[in-house]
Parts: C-alpha cells; sequence; structure tokens
C-alpha cells in the first residue's frame, strides 16, 4: 500500500480537470479488452435475455420478423417434460461428476500425493494430468471406445469373471459422469495440493505431539486452512461441468433418448437442429440461472470468515 | 515430519496403504488411454483394445491427407491468433487493474472472476445469433476474435496476479524519470514476467485448440473448420469400422502440440506453472 502512495498524492495536486483526464488515461489500456468482453459477452447475454422473450426462429415466419411473445418460452418450458427431465439430469451431473467426484476425488488424491516419494508423485501426476491436458473431443472418442460393447472395460470384466454390459446404452449418465470425474480430476487435486502446501507444518506437529489423530488432524486444522481454496474450486468446477457439451454430446449425443440429455445438449437440440433460437435462448438463461444460484451458495459460503 | 515417534510403524502402514491406493488410481487413470495408443498402430483396429498382430505406422501417414493437415493449420490460426491477440489486450488491460486497483475497485474484478467462470456453452445461442445479424459466420477472423474473447477474463485475471509480483518500487524510478504507464509496463514490468506470460499464452492456445463447439458452431464451411471439428465431421459421417486406427491416430497427432506445450512449459517453468495465477486470490 505504501509503494501506492506516491502517484495518488501528486495526482491530487493536480487540478481537477487534470485529475479526470488522468483517470481517464490510465483507464485508456482498459479499453479494447472490455470493448471486445462487451461485444462478445456482454451484447449475447442482453440479447439472450429479448430472444428469450420472442418468437424468434431461423426459418419460417420467425426469423425474417419474430414477435415479442411474452413469457411463453418459459411457460412452455416449465410444462415441457423433456426440459424437467434436463434440467434434473444436469444438476444429477453437476453433483455427480463436479461436487462429489472432481472435488472429492482431487481432495483425496491431494491428501494422497502430499509428503509421498517424489517418482510417484510425478508419475501418478503425469497420468492425472494427462486426462486433464487431452482435448475434450479426444477424450469423447477414448471414452466412446473404452466403455463400448467390446471395449477395454468389457474385456477387463470378461477376464475376471464378470459379465459386462453396454454401459452408453444401460447407464449413459453414470458413463458421462465418470468421464467428466477422468477428465477434470486433475484442476481439482492441482488446487489443493497447492492449497496443501500452504497449510503450516508447525500447527500439524504441534497436534500429533498434543495427541490428535490424523483424522483430527484434517478435520480440525488441514480442512478449515483450506476452506477458501475449496469453495472457489467448487465454483470453478461446478460452472465449467455446467457448460461440458462436447464430452457428452460424443459419447451419447444426449441418448438413448434423452437419457443423458443435459441442459446444454438440449439447448443445441432445440437451437441449432429445430431452430428454435427463442427456445434454446430461454434454455441458455435458465443454464445460467442454474450457474448463477450455484455461484450465490459458494460466494456466500467464502463470506463467512472463519 | 522426522519426529520418531512410537508411531512409526503405523505411519508406514499409512504410507504403504496410500502407494497402493495410488497406483490403484494411476491404473485407473491410464485404462482409457490404452485403446488409442494400441488402435493406432494396429492394422485392423476395433472399438476393443488388443494387443496388435502386426505393428504398423500405416495410420499415421494415411491420415496426414490434404484436408487434415488444412485442418490442423486452421488449428493454428485459430490457436496462434487467439493467444498472441489476448496477450496484446490482456496485458494493458492487467496494468491499471494491477497498480491503481484501490480507484477501479473490486466490481471489475469481481465481474471478471464472473466472466472467466462463465460457461461458454450458455452464450453460443445469442453469439450464433449475433454472427447470422452481422454477417460473420465462416469467418476465420471473427472466429478468432471470438475465441479471445472467451479466454480473456481468465488471461486478465492471470496476467493481474502475475503483475502483482513485479514490485512496484522498480516503476516508481522510471516514472519520476518521466516514463508513461505504456513505456514502463512494455520495458520494466513485461520483461519481469516472462514466465507468467508463457503461462498465460499456453492456457489460451491449449483452450482455443481444444475447443470443439465454438468452431463447430460458428464456421461452417468445412475448408475453413479446425482439426477438432474434421475429426468429428470425418468419423461421424463415415462412422464405418475400417476408419478407427485412422481416427485413433489423427487423435494422437491433434493432441500432440497441446500435450508438449504443457509439458515443455512445466519442465521450464516449474513452479510458476503451479496454476499460480489461476488459482490465487
Amino acid at each position: 500500500m505504501v509503494a501506492v502512495d506516491l502517484p495518488e498524492r501528486t495526482a491530487t495536486r493536480r487540478p481537477p480537470a487534470r485529475r479526470g483526464r488522468r483517470a481517464a488515461g490510465r483507464a485508456l489500456p482498459l479499453v479494447p479488452a472490455f470493448g471486445l468482453l462487451a461485444l462478445f459477452f456482454v451484447g449475447p447475454i442482453l440479447w439472450c435475455v429479448y430472444a428469450s422473450f420472442t418468437d424468434i426462429a431461423l426459418t419460417g415466419a420467425g426469423a425474417s420478423t419474430p414477435h415479442l411473445v411474452g413469457l411463453r418460452n418459459y411457460r412452455q418450458m416449465f410444462s415441457d417434460p423433456t426440459f424437467t427431465k434436463s434440467l434434473w439430469l444436469t444438476v444429477v451431473f453437476l453433483i455427480g461428476s463436479a461436487i462429489i467426484g472432481q472435488n472429492i476425488g482431487g481432495l483425496i488424491l491431494a491428501l494422497l500425493m502430499n509428503g509421498r516419494r517424489r517418482i510417484v508423485r510425478t508419475v501418478v501426476g503425469i497420468i492425472v494430468v494427462g486426462a486433464w491436458v487431452l482435448p475434450e473431443l479426444v477424450a469423447g472418442f477414448m471414452w466412446y471406445a473404452f466403455l463400448s460393447d467390446t471395449g477395454t472395460l468389457n474385456a477387463i470384466l470378461h477376464a475376471v469373471g464378470l459379465h459386462g454390459k453396454s454401459w452408453l446404452y444401460s447407464m449413459p449418465l453414470a458413463s458421462v459422469t465418470i468421464a467428466n470425474i477422468w477428465r477434470g480430476t486433475a484442476f481439482s487435486m492441482l488446487v489443493y495440493s497447492a492449497a496443501l502446501s500452504n497449510v503450516p507444518d508447525e500447527l500439524l506437529e504441534a497436534a500429533a505431539v498434543d495427541g490428535a489423530s490424523a483424522f483430527a488432524r484434517l478435520r480440525h486444522i488441514t480442512l478449515p486452512l483450506m476452506r477458501r481454496a475449496m469453495l472457489t474450486n467448487l465454483m470453478t468446477i461446478t460452472l465449467q461441468t455446467l457448460g461440458v457439451f462436447t464430452l457428452i454430446f460424443v459419447m451419447t449425443g444426449g441418448g438413448p433418448g434423452t437419457k443423458s440429455q443435459t441442459l446444454p445438449i438440449y439447448m443445441y437440440q432445440e437451437a441449432f437442429k429445430f431452430y428454435h433460437l427463442g427456445y434454446g435462448a430461454a434454455l441458455a438463461i435458465v443454464l445460467l440461472a442454474v450457474g448463477g444460484l450455484f455461484s450465490i451458495v459458494y460466494l456466500r459460503g467464502m463470506r463467512k470468515e472463519v | 515430519m522426522p519426529v520418531p515417534s512410537p508411531t512409526a510403524p503405523r505411519r508406514r502402514a499409512v504410507a504403504a496403504v496410500a502407494y497402493l491406493m495410488l497406483a490403484l488410481v494411476g491404473l485407473a487413470f491410464l485404462l482409457p488411454f490404452g485403446w488409442l495408443f494400441l488402435a493406432s498402430i494396429s492394422e485392423q483396429p476395433t472399438l476393443s483394445t488388443s494387443i496388435p498382430d502386426r505393428l504398423t505406422l500405416r495410420n499415421f501417414t494415411d491420415v496426414l491427407t490434404g484436408d487434415n493437415l488444412h485442418a490442423l493449420a486452421n488449428s493454428l490460426v485459430l490457436s496462434m491468433g487467439a493467444a498472441l491477440l489476448t496477450l496484446l489486450l490482456a496485458a494493458p488491460a492487467a496494468y491499471p487493474l494491477s497498480r491503481y486497483s484501490q480507484r477501479f475497485g473490486r466490481p471489475i474484478l469481481l465481474g471478471l472472476i464472473f466472466a472467466t467462470c462463465l460457461p461458454v456453452t450458455a452464450i453460443m445461442v445469442p453469439v450464433y445469433g449475433l454472427f447470422v445479424q452481422l454477417d460473420l459466420l465462416d469467418s476465420i477472423p471473427a472466429t478468432t476474435l471470438f475465441l479471445t474473447a472467451t479466454g480473456l477474463p481468465m488471461a486478465i485475471w492471470m496476467m493481474k496476479n502475475f503483475m502483482d509480483d513485479v514490485p512496484i518500487s522498480l516503476e516508481e524510478a522510471a516514472w519520476v524519470d518521466g516514463a508513461s504507464g505504456l513505456r514502463a509496463l512494455l520495458r520494466i514490468v513485461l520483461p519481469l514476467m516472462v514466465p507468467g506470460t508463457t503461462v498465460v499464452f499456453t492456457f489460451t492456445f491449449a483452450l482455443t485448440w481444444g475447443n470443439f463447439f465454438v468452431p463447430f458452431i460458428l464456421l461452417i464451411d468445412p475448408a475453413k473448420q479446425p482439426a477438432a471439428v474434421a475429426i468429428y465431421q470425418y468419423f461421424g459421417t463415415q462412422g464405418g469400422y475400417a476408419s478407427y486406427g485412422l481416427l485413433a491416430a489423427f487423435s494422437i497427432l491433434y493432441s500432440l502440440p497441446v500435450v508438449l506445450l504443457y509439458a515443455v512449459a512445466q519442465r521450464t517453468l516449474g513452479n510458476a506453472f503451479a496454476m499460480q495465477g489461476a488459482v490465487k486470490g
């Protein structure tokens, strides 16, 4: 803070007009970046809100002259069983693959790796991070092959005397959930490894000397100190998982039927296959609202000081 | 914690369990990769994973046709363009946010964090509408600009965090000598944060390279589509069993640049790469 004082003080001595110009001059470098963001982020979201109240479409009458239809898209949406199912699938996918799978999985991996031999950490790290670095499309192909009828998983099960299944047909949501856990756990692991290295050793040693068990140390020292990292991580992975499209699109295409049709897939179908842009926009708003709801919960958790 | 204590044998047992679990997790994470590698060097690959009778590199040579090379070149144009443009826009934007943050305040920073997390999927419908209205569909420059915008909030945020680590005292000397903010940024700050800049470049490049949905929606002409879309279209429409080897080979070739980029960045930058810019704060 001390360091910043100098330019501030010289600024206050200038006449107000120059001060204003100076502030504007400082804000100037922000303009190109934020202009681009306004055009491609803020603009589209505002347009999305507007379009969700119209019957805008790519073909037919709605294409040339979209009409305001009030809440029709939203009313249609909430009376549409496909939508309700899709919303439900999205929430299950979010909780299963992000909040439980990646988050807890990443935490356990970070705890397991903490303090282990360098070579083990490096090898496991490369494998897990490799899954994360690989393009989503390729991950989709790999899991499609892995879970297919004649795929690796069934071959392994067969080798140990068990019967496999058509995983992608019989359990599509579980399949894409596990594939997404495989793909995303590395991120949580990296976040938690960094957070773990910030937990002071003295605290843990003192507690150990006082006779606290390993579990008690984890529960009362390590985890509370990692609270912020955990909430930040949860927010990031929840919103990332909410937007997962490619993995599901490649593995199941949302099927069979609509059994793994999460909101992004449903939105894609409506907007780009059936050309109902207005309805697609309304679905996008719901998608954003789900993300917003989760974010509010996490942000409130962050505000509470421990 | 090298404290000799009566619990030492128990600790060794805990360590053994931890190593066993790490080995299992590593194996479980490794298994799905098996098909990709074996199918790519097999002469008659299927969806099953088996040690091929005869090894071949023909899948790799066969898949490097003119069209596929063209698609990889498109990927390179999009990713390189977006990554360079991101640096060009993010560095100046991060500078005032890092140096005069109390003036611009938290709203901008909070907005940036929110935009960083925003799933791009959610805005593809309106962006498609925007592209139709401005007649920008099938335009590689416009798609590059949009991809830049999607990575920009994270890039600015990371740049700001890396910039916060550069002591301000160096610039103050330059300011006293009459150097402008831009000069201070170019001559003093940026040279001191080369590792951070490299991390931002790597992330943006890899994100753009791996992006399927955005070019899938915005680029319709096959001649303009990047590798991600080309692989999907090619094998999605052919769907023939004969092409699994080609699919695996093309997938490997397509993944290689980002995997190498991460590996090099990780090796040369070490800890700077440990997500510091992304996670801090």
